[in-house]
């Protein structure tokens, strides 16, 4: 890991780098080649290149130079009753840049009844004081109606934001019916957003809560036998079929089980456009931590999906992402300190959630995924950047080394092997889910926004750096499937005459009962007049409208006509 | 299997007829492989007192006292003079086996079956020439008489028994609906009423759960003690009328699990199909075709999933009412093989046609096929549930006969939505089956007998007295000809509605003789049914086939917590809002009765913020963070 450079610190004037003799690797091939940057993109890729002199030279003596990575998913410095978690924005990007993730997608969680656009200044407002590195935010929806549309609507077209996240857990907090997920999947497909589920049935937990509770299981183990997976399968499934229903592409974040994983790739199979997201914890660790002896060693693995118990779990999920069923890694980082964990000391339900894993991310997949002979290296990129870079539509300018593109590059280096451990990382938090674990490959030089962060081990990094980086909608990795799929959608009605035999008295309602729109609608009367000749019961031309229960005075109670003046009717006997 | 028929290999012929076979065969000729075995199969009339008890009350209408010499057993059961019928030659078809035998019936029980049998001087012959006799069809699904918005749908339990008894089917099982708001029990009770004045053979009653509180529960508890009463239907459909959530489908499976009896579901996404309802309205379609478009089969295979995943989480058998397509049916196939107690029930019409008339020009023939969730548009789809019910991942079928006639369906001729939903085939069931499954080779005879009636029988714990031929057993007997073929057309069909699903439709397999409780009912083509005889079969919990292994797992299935000592370390403040899932008053009572703190005593010297004990947390002032607490830290962090 030699590099022809002074030693200077590298807060530098010079904006100029060039890295020489790399393999830089994509995610559709790996080729040798020399890579110049200035003003924090890249200007030049190839060999002999000319560059200016005086630049500051990086050798990178073959190693692989791959796109930073893209943690799609983190939650730095969120609020939780009062307190916050314990990782800002500058420590989470500080712990995610070590880790070679040179941009974070955290989420924006407006309490239930506020603003989301309130909500999205203030996430704005904290990652622009604190990230070191760039930033982009998912928005979720906490509830629905008329305004929140509105401000959805504003956020996509003129803040940046294409993706929201909706929740199926939570019962009488964030959770939404079936036909609220329909209405808000029906308005991003028309938007062009990307609708992301928190999947698991919060109805049958908070049953399954209680009952544990009332059998005296109050302990971290309480949390997982209080989600099995079958919930979370079961809320994955029913996600899938509303997003298949109203042509909305889906993103199913924190895949945490086998089965919700095996429904993910079965749908995709099926044609459905959907993503799905292991994060670093279910890829890494499993959910037999949950019955530990030590309190704090348990509650730190409290997180939602909880992990799975299942220990062959991680190998599994590392599988499926190679393969392609899971699209995209993320972290889901979101770190508490024991005493925030131990608000929950007496009863689970109360644990707040989260585990750590932006750090880690990058060398567990390549530990678990690439040295396993699982993927290779162009895999290894795709799902640690390039695909969480074209769902966000934020490809080619992440996720990928190409002239133009930005410098956000990492120097990796399959060879290192650290172990982690919670005395080590760069999170406030005390525990780490994976402790004690030993990886191979790691980051050797991290460059983001064109300067290098990490080299020789030593982290230099600037809070409020990072940039605010806007998402446009429709993006096209998910959304030309969808726009085509649209234009075959068109349903079509079957012409036939109107039907004009006899019509049975009916009382209140019952069956489908579409509320009052569905009652007004039907006003089409196409062929009306060819037809009606024929019958001539009653005289007014009313009654082919929906039948109300004014309509049957009219009709001298005509239960039965079997044979009606004039003949039978056309209707019946057209076929 | 057959001890019949020419194209046997020679080891299955020879079996019966050899010199080692054959005293066994003599012996008993029925339950070949082992002697006596007719013992354990057959009735324990004592243990079922309660399936009897619910006859006497069944038939106050109509029988006078019977003349006949009553046996020790069996209650009193006819009117007729000659209660004795003999079947000569038949070739008995068991769900486990065939084999030939003669089978003596009196007073409505089979009384003896073998060869030779010694039986009373004049009794009636019947003499089946070799033909299969089975046992008569359970109808597990019908809808007669069933009330929707005023209407009626058109058979009711005369018809619709009628039309029953006419395809070989002599036992159905109704679904009371009672009206969201309307006491179950007295719903029971009404429809009590209409079958035992109408019925013409035995019948028994589902009774669908249509809203959901502590009231419920207790009728559900009478029901099924003093009712008779084995299994209840919720919905995941109708949304704002009988949908109930999945909170409610989870408390109601733990009444069911708790009481014994079988969860049904309709299961389909009500809230996605009103949705998608409000949207094909809007988009101005309005005929039947919009039915089937707001309702894809995605939308059930979601809810049979979500079904399948609460009855795990409760440990209840579940049943799927109505499987229509392939999806549906695919979920319930996997589930099975991760070992969840689910049963599918597809249907006559999911079974014999497709919704492809959804499109019909004709609107009245259209409606006609509009029931829930809809024939799938697929073509493919019978062919395929026949194949799933051949190799027992389907068990049982029923027909969801629920009938209406044009007129009544016209109440949507402008609007799909309101069209009454329901179509016939509760007197073509068998006759489809055998068509579709058995003459194509899917399925051997006994495999039809196990959809058309065994399986049936056993999950709603009728069997052994329905369900199969046996000693002790009632004697409803279908003797069956599977050269028969037919034209299913409504002009010759036993229902009143104009339109029947299956028209023109050839199917070959039908019934020549069928017996309902001892009585020759169809015979040389005439039906000689009987209004009112049908008689009220109550069902005992706990049903054998079906819970054993909710029993065993429910043994298994006690979740222990981690005995820890108490955490004693700092605990961060929190503001007000409770977060999340805030499971309800009970949950948050109940951490105080921790059962075990074992190790308290050991480490708390070593802590002293305060001397109280297991609720100290409570009161201590607002600390908000002790990184190093006096006496250093808490022991619960170092421990593992």
């Amino acid at each position: 890991m030699s590099y022809q450079g002074k030693k200077n610190i590298p807060k530098i004037t010079s904006d100029r780098l060039l890295i020489k003799g790399g393999r830089i690797v994509n995610d559709d091939q790996s080729f040798h080649a020399d890579i110049y940057m200035e003003d924090g993109l890249i200007k030049q890729i190839g060999d002999n290149l000319i560059v200016p002199g005086g630049v500051k030279t990086i050798e990178a003596n073959g190693k692989m130079v791959i796109p930073g990575g893209i943690d799609i998913h983190t939650h730095f410095q969120m609020p939780y009753r009062g307190t916050t978690t314990v990782d800002d924005f500058s420590q989470g990007t500080k712990a995610a840049l070590a880790g070679g993730t040179t941009m974070i997608v955290d989420h924006v969680i407006p309490e239930p009844g506020s603003s989301l656009m309130e909500s999205y200044d203030q996430w704005r407002q904290w990652a622009d004081e604190k990230a070191c590195c760039d930033y982009s935010l998912h928005v979720d929806i906490t509830h629905w109606n008329d305004s929140v549309k509105q401000e959805v609507d504003n956020l996509i077209k003129e803040k940046g934001v294409n993706s929201f996240q909706v929740y199926m857990a939570y019962k009488d907090y964030y959770q939404m019916t079936n036909s609220e997920l329909y209405e808000v999947f029906t308005f991003l497909a028309e938007r062009g957003g990307i609708a992301q589920v928190h999947a698991e049935n919060g109805e049958i937990i908070a049953e399954e809560q209680a009952r544990m509770l009332q059998m005296g299981i109050t302990g971290p183990e309480g949390h997982v036998l209080s989600r099995p997976e079958e919930l979370e399968a079961e809320a994955v499934f029913r996600a899938i079929t509303i997003a298949s229903q109203t042509n909305c592409p889906l993103y199913v974040t924190r895949v945490m089980s086998k089965s919700a994983a095996d429904i993910i790739s079965q749908a995709r199979k099926k044609g459905n456009v959907v993503f799905g997201e292991p994060i670093t914890a279910s890829l890494g660790t499993d959910g037999t931590h949950y019955w530990s002896k030590n309190w704090a060693k348990a509650a730190s693995f409290v997180t939602s999906p909880p992990l799975s118990p299942d220990p062959t779990t991680p190998d599994y999920l590392n599988t499926l992402l190679s393969s392609g069923d899971l699209s995209v890694t993320g972290s889901a980082h979101c770190t508490f300190s024991v005493s925030q964990k131990a608000i929950g000391k007496d009863d689970f339900t109360q644990i707040p959630e989260g585990v750590n894993g932006v750090e880690e991310r990058m060398s567990l997949i390549w530990d678990k995924a690439v040295t396993t002979g699982k993927m290779d290296e162009n895999m290894f990129v795709a799902v640690t950047s390039t695909n969480a870079a074209k769902i966000l539509n934020l490809y080619p300018r992440k996720g990928r080394i190409a002239v133009g593109s930005d410098a956000d590059l990492v120097i990796w280096d399959t060879d290192s092997i650290r172990t982690i451990t919670a005395k080590t990382h760069n999170s406030t938090a005390e525990y780490n889910v994976f402790e004690g674990m030993e990886l191979r490959g790691a980051p050797l030089v991290v460059i983001c926004q064109g300067k290098i962060i990490l080299e020789d081990g030593n982290l230099h990094v600037t809070s409020g750096v990072g940039r605010f980086i806007p998402c446009s909608a429709f993006p096209d990795f998910a959304y030309k499937r969808v726009k085509a799929r649209k234009q075959l959608a068109v349903l079509r009605a079957v012409p036939r005459g109107m039907y004009d035999g006899p019509v049975s008295e009916f009382s209140m309602s019952r069956g489908g009962t579409p509320s009052a729109s569905a009652r007004t609608s039907p006003t089409k009367q196409p062929v009306r007049n060819l037809h009606q000749s024929g019958f001539s019961l009653a005289g007014n031309p009313a009654p082919c409208g929906p039948p109300t229960p004014d309509d049957i005075p009219i009709r001298p109670a005509g239960r039965r006509i079997v044979v009606p003046p004039g003949g039978r009717s056309n209707i019946t006997s057209l076929s | 299997m057959s001890t019949a028929g020419e194209e046997v290999p020679a080891f299955f012929k020879s079996m019966g007829s050899d010199s080692p076979a054959r005293p066994r065969q003599k012996f008993c000729g029925m339950f070949c492989p082992v002697e006596g075995s007719s013992d354990s199969k057959t009735l324990d009339f004592d243990a079922l007192s309660a399936c009897r008890g619910g006859r006497s009350d069944g038939r106050v209408l109509f029988s006078p006292s019977p003349p006949s010499p009553s046996p020790p057993s069996a209650p009193p059961a006819s009117y007729l003079s000659s209660d004795r019928l003999l079947i000569k030659g038949g070739k008995i078809v068991n769900d486990d086996q065939s084999f030939c035998a003669d089978i003596y019936m009196e007073d409505g029980v089979i009384k003896q079956i073998g060869e030779n049998l010694i039986v009373p001087g004049g009794v009636k012959t019947i003499d089946a020439h070799g033909r299969m006799l089975m046992p008569g069809g359970i109808d597990v699904h019908t809808r007669f008489q069933m009330p929707d918005r005023g209407m009626v749908s058109a058979d009711d339990f005369y018809q619709g028994t009628k039309a029953a008894l006419s395809g070989g089917t002599t036992m159905i099982i109704d679904h009371v609906v009672p009206e969201p708001g309307i006491s179950l029990i007295s719903s029971f009770e009404q429809w009590r009423e209409w079958a035992d004045s109408k019925s013409c053979c035995d019948y028994s009653l589902h009774v669908d759960i249509t809203e959901w509180h502590k009231g419920i529960q207790e009728e559900m508890e009478a029901l099924v003690k003093d009712h008779g009463v084995n299994s209840f239907l919720v919905y995941l459909a109708y949304k704002d009328i009988f949908q109930l959530t999945d909170a409610q489908v989870y408390e109601v499976f733990s009444v069911i699990r708790d009481l014994g009896a079988i969860a049904q579901v309709h299961a389909e996404n009500g809230d996605i199909v009103a949705e998608e309802q409000r949207r094909i309205l809007e988009q101005g379609i309005t005929g039947p075709e919009g039915h089937v478009l707001s309702r894809p089969e995605e939308v059930e295979a979601e809810a049979v999933n979500r079904s399948v995943t609460v009855a795990n989480q409760t440990n209840c058998p579940l049943y799927i009412t109505k499987v229509m397509s392939k999806s549906a049916a695919d979920v319930i196939a996997q589930a099975r093989k991760k070992g969840t107690v689910v049963y599918g029930e597809p249907i006559t019409a999911s079974l014999g046609t497709d919704g492809s008339h959804y499109w019909s020009k004709n609107w009245a023939k259209a409606a006609a096929f509009v029931t829930s969730p809809p024939l799938s548009p697929d073509p493919t789809t019978p062919d395929y549930l026949n194949s799933l019910l051949s190799c027992g991942d389907l068990q049982v079928t029923g027909s969801a006969h629920c009938p209406f006639n044009t007129a009544q369906r016209a109440v949507g001729k402008d609007d799909f939505s309101l069209i009454p939903e329901g179509v016939n085939g509760t007197e073509e069931r068998m006759s489809i089956i055998w068509d579709k499954c058995v003459v194509t080779g899917k399925m051997d005879e006994n495999q039809f007998v196990a959809v058309t009636s065994t399986n049936a029988a056993k999950i709603f714990n009728l069997y052994p007295r329905k369900g199969r031929i046996a000693v002790g057993s009632d004697a409803d007997l279908v003797l069956w000809d599977p050269d028969m073929t037919k034209i299913i057309s409504a002009k010759s069909h036993n229902s009143t509605v104009e339109y029947n699903i299956f028209e023109g439709t050839e199917v070959r397999g039908g019934p020549l003789v069928v017996i309902s409780q001892g009585k020759i009912v169809l015979e040389e083509g005439n039906l000689h049914t009987t209004e009112g005889s049908g008689r009220y079969v109550a069902r005992k919990p706990f049903p054998d086939y079906v819970y054993k292994r909710i029993k065993a797992r429910s043994r298994l299935a006690e979740l222990r917590g981690v005995p820890r000592g108490l955490y004693d370390g700092p605990v961060c403040e929190v503001s007000v809002t409770p977060k999340a899932m805030t499971p309800a008053s009970s949950a948050k009572t109940s951490p105080a009765k921790q059962p075990n703190q074992p190790v308290r005593n050991l480490h708390q010297s070593g802590f002293s913020l305060s001397g109280a004990q297991v609720d100290d947390n409570i009161p201590r002032r607002s600390t908000q963070r002790i990184v190093a607490p006096p006496g250093g830290r808490a022991n619960i962090t170092s421990l593992g």
